[in-house]
């Protein structure tokens, strides 16, 4: 009989610019709006509070957050107590790492503009809060893909002649 | 930019550009006013082509804080369409704006099961991703039966999707794994790196929501194992490849599955201990990425009924991460040693002198775990040199960790104390440094420590008439200075003492020193107290005519003082000199010992072993034992001052 389960899930991904702006948002757990803007506020203020020379991880309310800076932007994931945080930096370096390959030379600006991109990148990269795919490549194959379908204007929307992987 | 990238939204890249032109809050506020009200007159109007650009548009405007729950029932309508483009949008509207708690995403639960069965993968995709994402109870429920069949027949893009869906959906409805353990059995002997992923997590999950479901998938450690072998010892693999390391991501979530596997099982524990041993050995430690994997391994070791000879191995990665120059890796290597301190106490205490370093540490996050665990370090063989260190810490630590500091010295000086003089002395050190931060016990433990150590009257007086001399500031410590002063004046003004300079005290002196706590603006109500009640208890060793008159006269002062308390004093010690003089010596009279009942104090005379009782305490809780304040019989004020 378990008396307590592990926790390994993420709850969510924030992406927000250095004056505090919400550039992504993705929940994994059911709160309400009015509950997401909470923490967001709260947790924006706390990981901007933070000086550059502390460590990535801090602990709040009950849970884990892993935060990176790259250049403008702050990704912030929050995961549960058993779980791993130096994996968690390296799914959002990969994260980062997709974006750079798709955009080229990724910048705030792009993730602004293209938002919606940048949500499906991560929804190919990670699903219900898991890694789905390893390979990098893979990943981006998927999306060019579903770009690919997207932007298909014959008169059948859905084109079987694309190989699935 | 990537040549087959898809092609910007124009419409919705005008009004992103639009809305950050805008120059205050209220022009924001104005263009997004108008811009809504474009979308909504887009919403109502039939098939246009330009959907999936609006409703792009309306989540823009979520993410920047405004109201959009006007596009829900478009979402719904969008993932209904028969476009792929309106799809993908649709489905992100749904995870952006709808979620389980509200009644419209029932709505699309029949959406999402004809998508599941969809001819193009792209499309199964936008259901399973969705389904993962926000899927309620009911529809988890629904739609199970669907996920378990793409878990069977599918290709591989959509069979990893299929399995983390299974998670979700697990996580949502506990009963339910049972439905999907023989899928996730089968999935373990997938090549594809993502299939297998997406297994062992299923697999962890249903483990750790079902004891016989984990108890048949013991049965899948060698699998495991010779999957990790393949990925530690294979050749280069550039698809996986992460500075070196094949597929980093699978490997942890491989080894966390081996520890819960495991767990309380011997042989389980047994056929997974060359494996560790190898990973632990062989994955390279100068990059994050090899340490992550490090981490897995070290935190799998500790939980499991590994070998002695490989928990050392861990302990000595966690060791190694302290001397990192990456602070992250301290900081996750000071977290681990903070939790087997108890049950690996003398493996930790081999890196006692990394840990005590890391109290200079820039972050402090790192600073209040090394204090945490430095303090679970403390014994009796090493209490002198550890205290000098966190001594030292005190004076400049952060003021969020004083008071934890404080209190955990005092519980390390109650225990190990190798003498009561150091005892004494370690107090009054603290005092002197953070006597703001200690807890209000601290006073009267202090006490009853001085009167239990009776051959050190002389020498604690005069050390506290001394801290009174320099400083009068910190509270308690200049309670405890009033305190011992009444009491042990006697001895304060015959000038000689064993333990220290001999110095000159004279009647006056003492008496200016108390009365200076008397009349300064930092001295408390409580404070007061001691030093009027201090006052008057000398009365009995003072000869001088002149002075026996200074007391009274103190003392009927403060008979008209506005604190009610004092007052109270005053007027009584006046009484003790008028009325009841013949009284006045028994009532003064030396305070006897204060019966002292603490457990697992140690005093310097014993073999300098905790009890027993504490021993068999940390290893009963496996955790390191925070410093608790002993259960000492303590006086209150009230008790203790002479009425």
């Amino acid at each position: 009989m378990f008396s307590l389960i592990s926790s390994f899930q993420m709850q969510f991904m924030l992406l927000f610019s250095r004056q505090g702006k919400l550039r992504l948002q993705k929940w994994y757990v059911p709160l309400s709006d009015k509950e997401k803007k909470k923490i967001t506020r709260e947790l924006v203020q706390t990981v901007l509070a933070r000086k550059p020379k502390m460590c990535s991880f801090l602990e709040w309310r009950d849970l884990k957050i892993v935060y990176k800076r790259y250049a403008s932007l702050y990704f912030c994931c929050a995961i549960e107590d058993q779980d791993n945080e130096l994996i968690t930096l390296e799914i959002i370096h990969r994260y980062v790492e997709l974006l750079d390959k798709y955009f080229g030379s990724v910048c705030e600006l792009d993730i602004i503009f293209n938002f919606e991109k940048a949500y499906f990148i991560l929804d190919e990269f990670l699903l219900g809060g898991e890694a789905q795919e390893t390979s990098k490549k893979n990943v981006l194959k998927a999306i060019e893909q579903a770009d690919l379908l997207q932007e298909s204007v014959s008169t059948a929307p859905f084109c079987d002649i694309f190989t699935n992987i | 930019m990537h040549h087959t990238a898809m092609s910007p939204s124009v419409p919705l890249q005008e009004m992103i550009r639009a809305i950050r032109s805008a120059r205050t809050q209220c022009e924001e506020r104005g263009v997004i006013q108008r811009e809504c009200a474009a979308i909504r007159a887009q919403f109502r109007q039939s098939d246009n082509g330009g959907r999936s650009h609006n409703l792009a548009k309306l989540l823009y405007v979520h993410m920047l804080g405004y109201p959009a729950h006007f596009g829900q029932m478009e979402c719904v309508r969008m993932i209904a369409s028969p476009r792929y483009s309106e799809k993908r949008v649709g489905y992100l509207g749904a995870m952006m704006l709808l979620d389980e708690k509200q009644d419209a995403s029932l709505l699309i639960t029949n959406s999402i099961k004809n998508d599941l069965s969809h001819s193009n993968q792209y499309v199964q995709s936008l259901a399973l991703c969705t389904l993962a994402c926000m899927g309620s109870a009911e529809m988890c429920r629904d739609l199970a039966p669907e996920i378990d069949r793409l878990l069977r027949a599918s290709n591989s893009y959509i069979k990893k999707k299929a399995a983390l869906c299974a998670v979700h959906i697990v996580r949502k409805v506990h009963d339910l794994g049972e439905l999907f353990t023989p899928a996730a059995r089968s999935l373990l002997a997938e090549k594809n790196h993502g299939v297998l992923h997406g297994a062992v997590v299923l697999i962890t999950e249903l483990c750790e929501r079902n004891q016989e479901t984990l108890e048949r998938f013991r049965k899948t450690v060698p699998d495991l194992v010779q999957i990790m072998k393949g990925l530690v010892i294979s050749g280069y693999s550039p698809e996986h490849d992460v500075a070196g390391i094949s597929d980093p991501f699978l490997q942890v979530r491989i080894l966390r599955l081996l520890r819960i596997l495991g767990r309380n099982n011997e042989g389980a524990s047994d056929a997974m201990n060359d494996l560790l041993a190898q990973v632990a050995t062989n994955t390279d430690s100068t990059k994050t990425v090899g340490n992550a994997v490090l981490y897995e391994t070290v935190l799998t070791v500790l939980h499991i009924k590994s070998e002695s000879g490989l928990r050392v191995l861990a302990v000595n990665i966690l060791g190694r991460f302290l001397l990192n120059n990456d602070r992250n890796i301290r900081y996750i290597a000071m977290i681990s040693l903070q939790k087997i301190v108890g049950t690996d106490h003398n493996a930790v205490q081999r890196h006692r002198g990394t840990i005590v370093d890391c109290l200079k540490d820039q972050d402090a996050s790192v600073k209040r775990r090394a204090l945490d665990l430095s303090l679970a370090l403390v014994s009796a063989s090493n209490v002198r040199s550890m205290m000098k260190e966190l001594l030292l810490f005190l004076s400049s630590c952060p003021p969020e960790l004083r008071a934890q500091a404080a209190s955990g010295i005092f519980n390390a000086a109650e225990r190990y104390a190798p003498s009561q003089r150091w005892h004494i002395d370690t107090i009054l050190h603290v005092l002197t440094t953070a006597g703001g931060d200690v807890r209000d016990e601290t006073v009267p433990n202090l006490i009853q420590l001085i009167t239990n150590a009776s051959e050190l009257h002389c020498y604690t007086v005069h050390k506290l008439y001394r801290a009174l001399l320099t400083d009068i500031s910190q509270q308690s410590l200049v309670q405890v200075a009033c305190w011992c002063i009444g009491e042990y004046g006697d001895l304060l003004l015959r000038g000689e003492c064993q333990e220290t300079e001999p110095v000159q005290v004279t009647e006056d002196d003492v008496l200016d020193a108390l009365e200076t706590v008397l009349q300064s603006h930092m001295s408390s109500p409580a404070t007061r107290g001691f030093a009027l009640t201090a006052t008057m208890k000398l009365r009995t060793p003072l000869s001088l005519t002149a002075n026996t008159d200074r007391i009274q006269s103190i003392v009927s002062i403060y008979g008209s003082c506005i604190d009610v308390e004092l007052q109270q004093r005053a007027v009584e010690y006046n009484a003790l000199f008028r009325k009841y003089d013949h009284m006045r010596a028994a009532v003064l009279e030396r305070m006897p010992v204060i019966e002292k009942n603490s457990p697992g104090h140690t005093n310097g005379e014993s073999t300098g072993e905790p009890i027993k009782d504490i021993q068999t305490l940390k290893v009963k809780q496996g955790e390191p034992l925070l410093p608790q304040q002993p259960a000492n019989q303590v006086l209150t004020l009230t008790q203790m001052h002479v009425v």
